[in-house]
């Protein structure tokens, strides 16, 4: 279901799904939008306001938001846009659900680690959740190891030390969470 | 052996189980009700950050710390209601233990260590020898039977420590960062020989470590956060593989 937003994608971050978030904040214009999306998100890289307008029509389109009337002003889009309940369901399916435990996915974890803690949302669990997937894939790794030829050995090894190092910073992040609830608040 | 009470439920194909336990170290928590329950066979290993309270759980789990509160449960004894005698008689015959560093007694060779439980138990001192002898093979450093544990490497000691534990044929093994003091390469192959050698043997493994690739050698690895023990991973099977949402895009 995640892979419809696939056309406007900025490396490992799901901009649909982050502005969906954004919005469950509170009804927001597009101006708005991209402001907090850069300020908590964009890590140095403005997101375009093109693709802003592009991913709220597509969100509009498949019902996640509901677009309101052109308010009068400058600018080329006035609207307020709001999440539906299909919009809240996907964001909490994505925020739930571990991410695959690949390495270096820090950055989706920081997004959504971020997002929670700006929803009120239980960072910990879902902290918890992936470094248990993490586990699971080091586990399989682990048996790999055991019963295969020295070449898989060789990789299963790489793919096992770049995971305990996604491990190590999941493990930081968790004990600092309460700091960063601090920070994401007063932003 | 004074039989203590079975209490009235007993989780099923448990072995070892922590109830509800609390441990104090004066005024300073350790454990605040800290649940587990490990069944016969399995390798389950207990994670966690520096002063979580995963080696207080072990202890309280091997019973050497009594806790405070809560009950520790083996085979549906309740451990913490033994005398001190019958404990130490339970942690001599059915425990088996490895410590980050060995723990050997450095005036005896490494056979001396192997057979020292044994004898301990009363084995006669001819088996007691020719067990730690096959012990010591298997783990890799039976030639180095003759030699003081001062004269052996960091690796080598701790194979005799996982001989010495094995020797027994415990019930339950119980590894307290058992690779800490190791390399990467040397701790591999420490767990190799552990969990081969204690699935064999059908022993339950409880193993503490802060080390991911250790625990990954574990059916279960659970979380120990500020004296409780806060996740529990499910055990990986082909069956039920990790479900995962594709988030990045």
């Amino acid at each position: 279901m995640l892979d419809v937003y696939t056309q406007y994608r900025v490396p490992f971050v799901s901009v649909p799904l982050t502005l969906l978030g954004l919005l469950e904040r509170e009804p927001s214009h597009g101006y708005d939008l991209k402001r907090d999306y850069d300020a908590f998100f964009g890590r140095g890289k403005q997101l375009p306001f093109g693709q802003v307008y592009a991913t709220l029509g597509r969100l509009a389109r498949d019902g996640k938001v509901i677009a309101g009337d052109a308010e009068p002003g400058d600018g080329p889009d006035r609207k307020r846009y709001a999440i539906t309940d299909a919009g809240r369901g996907e964001v909490d399916a994505w925020l739930t659900e571990p991410v695959e435990p690949e390495p270096h996915l820090q950055t989706v974890l920081f997004a959504k680690v971020t997002l929670a803690l700006m929803l009120g949302k239980p960072a910990s669990a879902y902290l918890d959740t992936q470094r248990a997937a993490h586990i699971r894939r080091m586990q399989h790794l682990t048996e790999l190891k055991r019963t295969g030829p020295l070449v898989d050995v060789l990789l299963a090894d790489h793919a096992l030390f770049h995971l305990e190092a996604d491990l190590h910073w999941i493990d930081l992040t968790s004990a600092r969470l309460a700091e960063l609830a601090e920070a994401v608040k007063n932003q | 052996m004074n039989t203590p009470a079975v209490p009235a439920s007993v989780s099923r194909g448990s072995l070892i189980e922590a109830r509800d336990v609390v441990k104090n170290f004066g005024q300073t928590p350790a454990l605040r009700g800290a649940n587990v329950t490990v069944p016969q066979g399995e390798i389950f290993a207990i994670m966690g950050p520096s002063g979580s309270g995963k080696s207080t759980l072990l202890h309280c789990l091997a019973g050497i710390f009594t806790p405070d509160l809560g009950d520790v449960l083996f085979d549906g004894q309740v451990v913490n209601a033994m005398s001190e005698a019958d404990r130490t008689r339970l942690r001599r015959t059915a425990f088996g233990f490895v410590f980050q560093f060995g723990q050997l007694v450095p005036e005896l060779t490494a056979a001396d260590n192997v057979a020292l439980p044994l004898l301990l138990n009363r084995t006669r001192r001819k088996v007691a020898y020719k067990t730690a002898d096959t012990w010591l093979d298997k783990l890799g450093v039976g030639d180095k039977g003759g030699n003081r544990t001062g004269e052996l490497s960091g690796g080598e000691a701790q194979r005799v420590a996982v001989a010495r534990a094995l020797a027994l044929a415990p019930k339950v093994i119980f590894a307290d960062e058992p690779t800490g003091s190791l390399d990467s390469l040397t701790g591999e192959k420490v767990m190799d020989l552990l969990t081969d050698l204690a699935r064999q043997q059908g022993a339950t493994v409880v193993l503490v470590t802060h080390d991911a690739r250790v625990a990954a050698y574990a059916d279960r690895v659970a979380t120990v956060r500020d004296g409780i023990v806060s996740s529990v991973d499910l055990p990986p099977t082909a069956a039920s593989p990790v479900t995962v949402a594709k988030g990045v895009n």
